[in-house]
């Protein structure tokens, strides 16, 4: 049946496998998806929406560098925000709320239509490996597929253990099985492996709810995208709820605290402490007699809905009571329960900045089975490994994103660096320069480098270059042309704001805090460029950000640029450390556990301090 | 971290000698250096050849710190490679602080342990086989200096800091709160809060910079009590100080007739000796306003030295010490043994058994004299002083403080600006990296734990 050889095969076809097979396949790679249900390709296991803060940064940057998930996400969005947008630039973040079932179908075609993917549905069970480098996949059929790489996007599916209340069974899933063979044959190889655990709360009848007791949560007036491309704007959107929990829902939920298997002690694993389960949040929290619910619907015509902030592994019956007691919800039919899953996943200290391993060459991982949570998470690093093991089995230069260059490069610097003892998230505090890291600027800052491996299309390339261009030329014209104290005053009167004695650059003006584009508008000279140069929202929003915030990017900059000498310095990948007498013991430790790639990543990892920095230096001989 | 900025140091061993030299190097060092030296002839130093001597002043605006050699080496020829400017001074530590903090206020940044030599090395000027003699020293120094943080931990102003770090820690989370988790149900920063703790932090920052000035200390002296009866030895040990010194003598009359305050300069450092009356239990009325008198002037050191006749059969210091311990547990105490050339092995031994802090001495042969005098700038190098306010000694704290200050002024206006957030947090950011420096580390990790450990997060 396979009798030919693949570039790559990935295992898996959730957000990281996707992404995975769309990147290797549209650089050239002949691909084969491999995944135990073809029904289930995208499917959105948790919450129905996409970006937020830091996450919805990660799909630009996706987008930028010609990743489908912007565009998935764009064709399915029932509900488009701009979070934070009253914080600084680099905090405003896209989310959407998706409809479940059209993202999924979305994924699917999108890959159908992508040359170089082929498709097949049965559970991977091995990994054929020849000496040190993994060589193809056996099935449970006992077929065997060859391949030059292959990409683990396992997700919560390795020994995958669903909880409600007492009762355990094994799962990938709500209604699917767990995948068995690949964590212990990888652990006879020398791997090492750990537990974690997530949730997810009961999914309910929309139409046994009582909204008008609840607060509408509506999308933006004018909602945005995620895409650079000219993917569809929301004409009309659904609404999102919010309602609260009380001091009896949470009494109810205490009574079923001896049977819960997160207190009893059944689950062992740790659990993300910012994704808590609603009886974790009362037991850590007992002073709150009140926590917020969103009730999120599920796509346009579907009658179900998601209950975000109840996820919970309690019993069933205990559920169920505790919900009907939630505003609103006095009705509730549930379509499932809520539940907790615990699987298998791979401490990342264990792979390279590629997400290649250390230990199997050509093998790689990507999503939860690094650790990590989330669907922005997951597909980025889906991304980064199909392209890495594109580039590998094609013997060209790999591709890593700096930590000062996307939340991309955050990410997997943290997961290889740090390693993670709970499930990875992606937090915008997390980037030591994100003033740079923006939504707005993902095109400029990835589509350049993601065009040069031969990824990001032509198309994509010509319209950031275009609006590089144009925005450059609108920041030029605040700086070098004046405004007259009469035409300017009456605005900074508007806001408060002292006001000039005489003609200057319209630059220093627009920089006040307080003074936005709008107001620039105003000035017939700026409106007249704009018109003139036929400069769209995204141009006018890019130069605005670079004026009012030019003294902060430049900064961080700054502050990036110092740390690049360190950046340049590489380790020899078979560095010795043990004889470096004068480095610390744990310092020693961990470096030979980590082997950092250069000296700056060396200086991230716990335990090493300046020093043991300066030591290393003076062996690399400069 | 090595970068390649301008740094500053003392190149020859810290404390008093006839001359001290302080090396600067890194590609300002010339330009930085120029704009703080006068050159009697008037030459403009930036552009001196290399492997020149100058001789001038440095001077900080129309104050003239001290009359100097300036040697000028310009790159590659100089020790690390880059261009150097070394700095012969007078060896006061005084002097020297005022310059390194001039340099330090001037765009330097103190050198870490080692990083002239591993900026040597970097830049070819060593052979590799000196490497591994580099990296001990660069580990051993590093010991050094922590040692140094941990003493100056315990009495020091770290305390302050690491408090302060706390507190801006919590309001660093409160604000990452905001930016990552905008749509929770959390409180968010109060502003006016944040406002006060703000101006706190400058407050205190601005006072630890003052307090470094070693000169402070100098122009007043470092008040040491001297706790003991009359004929115990005072004037002796006094004397004995002085003669070894050869140090200028104030004499100022106290406010009572018993009181008399000796200002010696020890190592470079001024130090007031406040002599007492002693507090042996009385019924006397006069004397027991003595005793109340001595525990005001006790109050006022900084240490307190209790000094008793080792040849008189008196058993009290024992129980004198205990009392003076109890009511300063804070105070650095020293116990003096005097006339120890009076006693026989036996009664040494007895003592040392009675009093096991106590160190003998004896005005008259020298013995312990030197020990005395390296303790008490033991404590001022390690920080172990406090004046009821702290005293920072450490130029790299200063650095650091200095940096913290400019962040914090910089948060400051960026409030009153209104600035969101994100934008604050990159100044609030620095200044916890600047304490950090102080404290320890800090990385953002910590910010993100806070925030789990004390907020309900997460839908």
């Amino acid at each position: 049946m396979f009798n030919e050889q693949y570039d790559v095969i990935v295992v898996g076809g959730g957000h990281a496998g996707a992404e995975a097979a769309a990147a290797a396949a549209n650089l050239g790679s002949k691909t084969l998806l491999a995944t135990m249900n073809l029904q289930t390709i995208g499917q959105m296991s948790c919450n129905p929406a996409m970006g937020g803060i830091a996450k919805g940064q990660i799909v630009r940057e996706m987008d930028a560098m010609g990743g489908y998930s912007g565009i998935v996400t764009d064709r399915s969005a029932i509900q488009f925000k701009m979070l934070n947008k009253s914080k600084g630039p680099a905090m405003w973040s896209p989310r959407a709320q998706n409809d479940r079932m059209r993202f999924a179908e979305e994924w699917r075609l999108m890959l159908e239509r992508t040359p170089n993917v082929d498709f097949y549905q049965e559970m991977v069970q091995g990994l054929i490996v020849e000496g040190n480098r993994v060589v193809g996949v056996r099935t449970s059929l006992g077929l065997e597929i060859k391949a030059k790489a292959v990409i683990l996007t396992n997700g919560t599916f390795l020994n995958g253990l669903i909880h409600i209340g007492d009762k355990q069974f094994g799962g990938g899933r709500a209604g699917e099985k767990a995948a068995t063979g690949i964590t212990e044959q990888l652990v006879s190889f020398g791997f090492e492996s750990g537990r974690m655990k997530t949730g997810t709360p009961p999914r309910v009848d929309g139409r046994s709810l009582d909204y008008s007791k609840m607060i509408p949560q509506p999308g933006d007036d004018n909602p945005e995208r995620f895409s650079f491309l000219d993917t569809p704007v929301l004409k009309e959107q659904r609404e999102c709820y919010m309602t609260h929990t009380s001091a009896t829902v949470h009494d109810l939920l205490k009574e079923g605290f001896d049977r819960s298997p997160m207190f009893n002690g059944r689950i062992k694993s740790i659990g993300p402490r910012y994704c808590p389960s609603i009886e974790d949040k009362i037991n850590r929290f007992a002073d709150k007699d009140s926590h917020q619910l969103f009730v999120e619907p599920e796509g346009w015509d579907t009658v179900e809905v998601y209950v975000n902030g109840f996820s919970t592994s309690l019993p069933e019956d205990v559920q169920f009571k505790a919900l009907r007691s939630v505003k609103g919800f006095e009705k509730v039919k549930f379509f499932r329960p809520g539940y907790a899953i615990e699987y298998d996943y791979f401490p990342p200290t264990q792979l390279k900045h590629t997400l290649e391993t250390k230990l199997v060459e050509n093998l790689y991982f990507a999503g939860q089975i690094n650790g990590t949570t989330g669907y922005e998470e997951a597909a980025s690093q889906g991304m980064m490994a199909g392209i890495n093991a594109h580039l590998k089995i094609n013997e060209k230069d790999p591709f890593i994103l700096k930590r000062d260059e996307a939340y991309i490069g955050v990410l997997i610097d943290d997961l290889i660096t740090k390693g993670t003892e709970e499930p990875y998230r992606m937090f915008t505090s997390r980037a030591e320069y994100r003033t740079l890291l923006r939504q707005d600027n993902a095109d400029l800052r990835l589509t350049p480098r993601s065009f040069e491996i031969g990824l990001a299309s032509e198309e994509r390339m010509r319209r950031m270059e275009e609006k590089e261009r144009k925005s450059q030329a609108f920041v030029d014209f605040f700086r070098n042309t004046s405004y007259q104290p009469e035409e300017i005053n009456p605005i900074l009167e508007e806001v408060n704001s002292s006001t000039v004695g005489q003609a200057d650059k319209m630059f220093k003006v627009f920089a006040r805090p307080q003074v936005t584009m709008d107001h620039m508008m105003q000035l017939e000279k700026v409106s007249g460029f704009v018109t003139e140069h036929e400069l769209d929202r995204e141009v006018m929003e890019q130069a605005e950000i670079q004026v009012k915030y030019s003294g902060y990017i430049e900064k961080e900059k700054l502050n990036a640029d110092k740390l690049q000498r360190l950046e340049n310095i590489n380790i020899p990948e078979n560095f010795d450390y043990s004889k470096l007498k004068s480095l610390s013991f744990e310092a020693r430790e961990k470096l030979e556990k980590i082997r950092p790639v250069t000296i700056s990543q060396a200086s991230r990892i716990s335990g090493v301090s300046p020093s043991d920095i300066s030591v290393l230096l003076v062996f690399l001989g400069r | 971290m090595v970068q390649n900025d301008t740094i500053v140091a003392l190149a020859t061993p810290s404390g008093a000698g006839a001359i001290a030299v302080i090396r600067v190097s890194g590609s300002d060092s010339l330009a930085i250096a120029s704009g703080l030296f006068r050159s009697v002839s008037g030459k403009k130093l930036a552009v001196q050849k290399t492997h020149t001597i100058h001789l001038g002043h440095i001077v900080d605006g129309n104050r003239t710190i001290d009359q100097v050699l300036v040697s000028v080496f310009k790159n590659p020829n100089s020790y690390t490679g880059e261009d150097v400017v070394e700095i012969s001074c007078h060896g006061s530590p005084y002097i020297q602080q005022e310059i390194l903090q001039l340099f330090l206020r001037n765009g330097c940044r103190m050198a870490q342990a080692g990083e002239f030599t591993l900026r040597a090395f970097l830049n070819g000027k060593m052979d590799l086989s000196q490497a591994e003699a580099v990296a001990d020293l660069i580990a051993s120094e590093n010991e050094a200096s922590h040692q140094v943080a941990i003493q100056q931990m315990r009495g020091g102003f770290s305390n302050e800091i690491a408090m302060l770090r706390e507190e801006l820690l919590n309001f660093a989370s409160l604000m990452e709160l905001e930016l990552d988790f905008a749509e929770e149900d959390v409180e968010f920063a109060d502003r006016s809060q944040f406002k006060a703790l703000i101006s706190k932090i400058e407050e205190v920052l601005k006072r630890l910079i003052d307090s470094f000035a070693v000169g402070n200390v100098i122009k007043n002296g470092i008040p040491i009590a001297i706790v003991g009866a009359p004929n115990v030895g005072k004037s002796t040990l006094l004397n004995a100080l002085l003669k070894e010194e050869r140090a200028i003598v104030s004499e100022i009359a106290g406010t009572t007739r018993d009181t008399i305050e000796d200002e010696i300069s020890i190592g470079g450092i001024g130090f007031r000796f406040i002599d007492t009356a002693g507090i042996r239990e009385t019924t006397d009325v006069v004397e027991g306003i003595g005793i109340q008198r001595t525990f005001e002037k006790v109050d006022k050191a900084q240490v307190v030295i209790y000094l008793f006749d080792s040849s008189d059969t008196d058993e009290n210091a024992k129980v004198e010490v205990e009392k003076i311990r109890n009511k300063y547990p804070q105070k650095p105490l020293i116990v003096i043994m005097n006339k120890s050339d009076l006693l026989s092995e036996e009664q040494k031994k007895h003592w040392k058994q009675q009093v096991p802090e106590g160190h003998f001495m004896s005005a008259s042969t020298g013995e312990g004299v030197e020990e005395l005098k390296e303790q008490l700038l033991n404590f001022v190098n390690t920080g172990a002083l406090r004046n009821n306010e702290t005293i920072v000694t450490n130029s790299r704290h200063y650095d650091a403080l200095l940096k913290a200050l400019e962040a914090t002024q910089k948060v400051r206006m960026g409030m009153e600006d209104d600035l969101p957030g994100d934008l604050l947090a990159i100044d609030i950011r620095q200044v916890l990296y600047h304490f950090g420096e102080i404290t320890g580390e800090i990385s953002t990790d910590d910010l993100l734990g806070n925030i789990f450990a004390n907020f309900c997060i997460g839908k």
